[in-house]
């Protein structure tokens, strides 16, 4: 990394604090931090709910609420046990192939897009030509395509279109990065083009000045400027690919070779009807990844994803 | 810098496009090892010699059935996959009738579908993609099954689907210890289970409990009831009109069924017992609406065979036991043992030998008496299989019923109508029906308005 | 038995490790092609040299977007005005339908509320927490807490949510959390939620504001920490004060981010059918248009009608792309 990009993030990142303490100071007040406390508070209870109920013994989950757990605190590891590991459960090894799928799935469907996407977001940025405009119009519009519509048409790609040239993609996961990539294509390039744009044009330009092309440019010094808002896009990505259901089971056909999580947690839905204890742990299971994933990236938030769009 | 990340990019390159050329190219070396001779079975495996000669093959499964369900069906057939070496690829899902539908026309069909409904098979055999079944297959529906079964399987005169598995839906679920200490009899008409219903109720319990809801299939458990009545009341001519539409719900003979389902799961007096009102019937699930027949908080439960899968561990299903079923009586003496049962319809979408080997394989009798004894909770249609196998008092019964020759049997007729009604508009207007309390005849005109031209 | 299962998770660790390694092998093959494309591209002179770096900057999202997208957006247009399984035109047909049945007419008020409600709902409690969490001391715990529902798949949050929103007779324990803390407050007879109409519509709503909420926050307090402080400096010195700060100078400050929240939570709405899917199934008057499309299309196999209000579901929001567009026009023509 050069000295000229650290001078830049620097400069970005410095004026934010002083003026953020402004706006600040102006409301603070006790009732301002209780209205946080208690909106956390509501918000945490549901997902708190799940947990409780997730850890309680089947008889009690179907008969009394969870809260009861603190007037009748059993607790059981045994849920757990089952969805992850038990052999009877359905497949043979619980819950832990899906597991791996879902981040084998997750990694490149997170990774492609946003490349893709930064890509087209500079070209559409810095590289201005005729019609670039109108392009970068239509992919934004393109957002309201509901994703339902194409699942035929791209089915019908991948298995008859590919197959008559020869390329069998059945059993892999390419289809579902594909599919991945190609519905998060929209609103990558929308909102990682309103970060790029904003980039200061004297670091640009001096770059062209020093002769270096736009592949040297992209690569040196747009991808390290843009760090906060790719560590914010790929969080979003990451938490729609990994929670995502309808994708998953059409273009990997549920089998515990390529399924992800959320397939599988579907199926138990409606095969335990009513087994809330087991549905809850594998629920939570589910989340852990995505949590550990938010707080592992979360300090990049602080100047986040859309901070470019803030015009002066 | 520039140049440090250049060498690694070739580094990074070179290694990745040599695997994936190997990767695929390993992908391709399956499936090519044809023309080997017929090896023969010994031993164990002798029984299965027609279907030897496919080792090494796969055939892709799917269906709406999952766990544990599916597990005594993978566990039924291990025998069969280890003799002929052919695998047996399942896969359940919950949204199997939108995904079948998403795969067959995206030209990702599985080799083999179960599907449930005869108006599903219907809808996949206009796609064009639906295989025709082996002589084998046909020749063993025929002789297996009676001619409504494989009517069933059987679009436009053609027969493509082989019967599965079979339940029987005309049973009520009932405590017989309660109604023994309680000093109730088992009803045998449609009279006396009312008068029961009206002593119960007497006594300030509700007689019956019932829950509709299911998902996104919310409503199925209510078109049983209809069904039931109109069965029972039109006889089956009347019914196999309904199903064509040449009679309308709109018309007197189903609006009086309705009103006869009105006066009976929508009555006030009689439920919801354990949940609350007749309302709460469109929010219970149906998996838990016999629950409290367990703790005396209702008696009575009209739902199909599977139920008994839902009962919790350790309850006693026996005729002297904590909950067991009686046959749902007759209205009208003249129409002979009415039974309304459902069934599975095993489907290709491929012909290859081994598919066609798997399909044939599920018409025996052998299989179905293996999957009888795999696990209890199933029931078979097909006449040979060894009734002698089945353990559970519940699957004596309603196989006894389901191959009498002697019954009215009729398949589930929302299964068999348009999926715009069967699948669609007739679970929405019956849940309306119970939640919003619409009349017979809203409900009624709401239906026939759906029915696609 | 206990030994198969032994043999069996050594496959699982195998399989997974083996999975792993063709996942990171494709990653590493995808980011190692780019670049050799950009070092080839990159070596490239004269009048080629321009086009190629544009063909090779866009090309790729723009041939996935074609296929994946567009192709099928068009499809979609032909698919309306044809029969249930396309196989002849029907003219306007689907459309007469969409707008005369009475199911459907209740689905677009249903679409309407939902799109107005969850977006604007979600942007002011997002505004208000970013503005107030960004006071506090430990702030990124408070807002850890309101974004981890966006962590929980629409899956799982129905699941939630059936633990909030069950009802039991009111002579019953209750498993069902609201239940309980209204009869805990004195009201006896709380009613069965998820059927009360209208009641239930905000109910749902309620989940897909609680899961986007944390979103909103986050990004708007990325943009009010980005305000240049000279600004907010200038106008406390012209005597500005809390409430006339926020709405004649933060608010001003960050009007395009809270249009793009808007705007990206209100695209989410229109789109989402999780939710509505897994708590009511569309019944007790609660369908909404994605929901109904999926099942018109997917279930009742009328390619015909599902296609047309895939349609009207474009042509819904396409006011407020074009508002949008509208406003990044001036922006990038001030740039």
């Amino acid at each position: 990394m050069t000295a000229g990009t650290v001078t830049a993030e620097q400069a970005r990142a410095r004026p934010a604090l002083p003026a953020a303490k402004a706006v600040r100071r102006s409301f603070s007040s006790p009732i301002a931090s209780l209205i946080v406390i208690v909106m956390a508070v509501l918000w945490t209870i549901p997902t708190f709910g799940l947990f409780v109920t997730s850890v309680r013994p089947a008889r009690e989950v179907a008969t009394t609420g969870w809260w009861t757990i603190f007037t009748n605190p059993h607790v059981t590891l045994s849920n757990y046990e089952t969805v992850l590991f038990q052999s009877s459960f359905g497949s043979s090894a619980g819950l832990m192939p899906y597991l791996v799928n879902s981040l084998a799935i997750t990694i490149p469907a997170t990774i492609i897009p946003l490349t893709l996407a930064a890509m087209a977001a500079y070209a559409l940025a810095w590289v201005r030509f005729k019609g670039s405009d109108t392009i970068f119009f239509i992919i934004f519009a393109l957002q309201v395509v509901p994703l339902q519509l194409a699942l035929i048409p791209l089915q019908q790609l991948f298995n008859e279109q590919l197959a008559r040239v020869g390329i069998d993609l059945q059993g892999t996961y390419v289809p579902v990065w594909t599919a991945h990539t190609m519905f998060a294509l929209p609103i990558a390039v929308f909102l990682l083009h309103n970060f790029i744009a904003q980039l200061p044009r004297d670091v640009m330009e001096a770059a062209m000045v020093d002769g270096a092309n736009h592949f040297k440019t992209f690569r040196s010094i747009v991808l390290p400027l843009s760090t906060p808002a790719l560590a914010s896009f790929t969080i979003f990505q990451f938490l729609w690919v990994w929670n995502d259901l309808l994708v998953g089971l059409t273009f990997t056909g549920g089998t515990p070779d390529v399924a992800p999580l959320t397939v599988r947690l579907a199926q138990l839905g409606g095969s335990f009807g009513r087994s809330w204890e087991l549905l809850t742990a594998g629920a939570f299971v589910s989340i852990v990844v995505p949590l550990a994933v938010f707080f592992s990236l979360q300090r990049y938030f602080v100047r986040g994803l859309l901070a470019g769009s803030v015009k002066g | 810098m520039t140049a440090r990340t250049r060498r690694r990019a070739l580094v990074l390159v070179a290694p990745a496009v040599a695997t994936i050329l190997v990767v695929s190219a390993c992908a391709k070396n399956s499936g090519d090892n044809k023309a080997q001779p017929v090896p023969t079975l010994t031993g164990a495996c002798a029984q299965f010699q027609p279907f030897a000669g496919h080792a090494g093959t796969t055939v892709k499964m799917f269906a709406s059935i999952i766990s544990p369900e599916s597990d005594s069906l993978q566990k039924s057939w291990k025998e069969f996959e280890d003799c002929t070496g052919i695998k047996i690829s399942y896969e359940g899902s919950n949204d199997f009738e939108s995904q079948l539908g998403v795969r067959v026309n995206g030209g990702n069909a599985p080799d083999l579908a179960i599907i449930p409904q005869p108006g599903l098979l219907q809808k996949m055999v206009s796609t064009g993609k639906v295989a025709k079944p082996s002589q084998a297959t046909v020749s063993n529906a025929e002789r297996y099954w009676n001619a409504t079964w494989k009517a069933y399987g059987t679009v436009n005169g053609t027969f493509y689907a082989a019967p599965m598995s079979a339940n029987m839906k005309s049973l009520v679920w009932y405590s017989p210890k309660a109604f023994t200490t309680a000093g109730y009899k088992v009803p045998t008409s449609w009279t006396e289970m009312m008068a029961l219903s009206d002593t119960i109720a007497g006594t300030g319990k509700k007689p019956w409990c019932g829950g509709i809801a299911s998902g996104t299939a919310t409503g199925w458990p209510a078109t049983d009831w209809l069904e039931q009545v109109v069965l029972r009341t039109g006889g089956g001519d009347v019914y196999d009109k309904w199903i064509s539409h040449d009679i309308k719900f709109n018309s007197p003979e189903i609006l009086r069924a309705m009103q006869q389902v009105q006066s009976w799961m929508l009555n006030p007096r009689y439920v919801n017992g354990g949940f609350g009102d007749v309302r709460s019937i469109a929010t219970t699930t149906f998996q838990d609406a016999g629950k409290p027949i367990l703790t005396g908080q209702c008696w009575m439960l009209q739902q199909a065979s599977f139920y008994g899968a839902q009962w919790p561990k350790g309850t006693k299903i026996a005729e002297d036991g904590d909950v067991f079923a009686f046959y749902l009586p007759q209205i009208d003496a003249s129409i002979k043992t009415p039974v309304v049962g459902g069934g599975e319809f095993v489907t290709a979408f491929a012909n290859r030998p081994e598919v066609q080997a798997v399909q044939t394989y599920l018409t025996t009798p052998e299989w179905h008496t293996s999957r009888i004894k795999a696990a209890t909770g199933w029931v078979s249609a097909n006449q040979a299989a060894d009734k002698s196998a089945y353990t559970d008092p519940i699957d004596k019964l309603s196989a006894r019923y389901l191959t009498d020759p002697d019954t009215t049997f009729r398949f589930d007729a929302s299964d068999l109508m348009p999926p715009a009604v069967g699948a669609g508009q007739e679970w929405k207007s019956m849940t309306a029906w119970f939640a919003e309390g619409k009349t017979v005849e809203q409900i009624a005109k709401d239906i026939d308005g759906q029915w696609p031209a | 038995m206990s030994g198969t299962t032994a043999v069996l998770a050594d496959s699982v660790w195998s399989d997974a490790a083996l999975k792993f390694q063709n996942t990171l092998v494709v990653v590493a093959a995808f980011l190692g092609i780019v670049l050799l494309v950009f070092f080839a591209a990159g070596r490239a002179t004269g009048r080629i040299a321009r086009p190629l770096t544009i063909a090779v900057f866009l090309g790729p999202a723009l041939v996935l977007l074609l296929f994946g997208l567009v192709i099928p957006a068009l499809g979609t247009i032909n698919l309306s005005f044809r029969n249930d399984d396309s196989t002849r035109y029907v003219g306007n047909r689907n459309y007469i339908w969409a707008f005369t049945s009475d199911p459907i007419r209740q689905v677009l008020t249903n679409t309407l509320l939902w799109i107005i409600i969850a977006p604007v709902v979600t942007t002011v409690l997002g505004l208000a927490m970013a503005l107030l969490v960004d006071r506090m001391k430990r702030q990124s715990f408070y807002k850890s807490l309101i974004f981890m529902p966006m962590a929980v798949s629409f899956v799982g949050a129905s699941f939630i949510w059936r633990f909030v929103y069950e009802a039991r007779d009111p002579n019953q324990p209750q498993v069902g959390l609201l239940s309980q803390v209204v009869i805990a407050l004195g009201w006896k007879h709380p009613p069965n939620w998820i059927l009360e109409q209208p009641l239930n519509n905000f109910l749902l709503m309620v989940i897909m504001i609680w899961v986007q909420t944390g979103f909103a926050m986050v990004v708007l307090s990325a943009a009010i920490k980005a305000v240049p402080d000279e600004i907010t400096e200038a106008a406390r010195i012209d005597g500005a004060q809390g409430p006339r700060l926020l709405f004649y100078v933060t608010i001003p400050m960050i009007r395009n981010t809270l249009i793009v929240v808007l705007t990206t939570v209100m695209i989410t709405t229109l789109k989402v059918f999780d939710i509505v899917r897994t708590m009511t199934g569309g019944n007790f008057g609660t369908q909404i248009l994605a929901n109904e499309m999926y099942s018109q299309k997917f279930v009742q196999f009328d390619a015909g009608r599902g296609s047309t209000l895939a349609v009207i579901l474009f042509v819904a929001v396409l006011p407020l792309v074009i508002y949008n567009i509208i406003q990044l026009r001036k922006e990038r023509a001030t740039r």
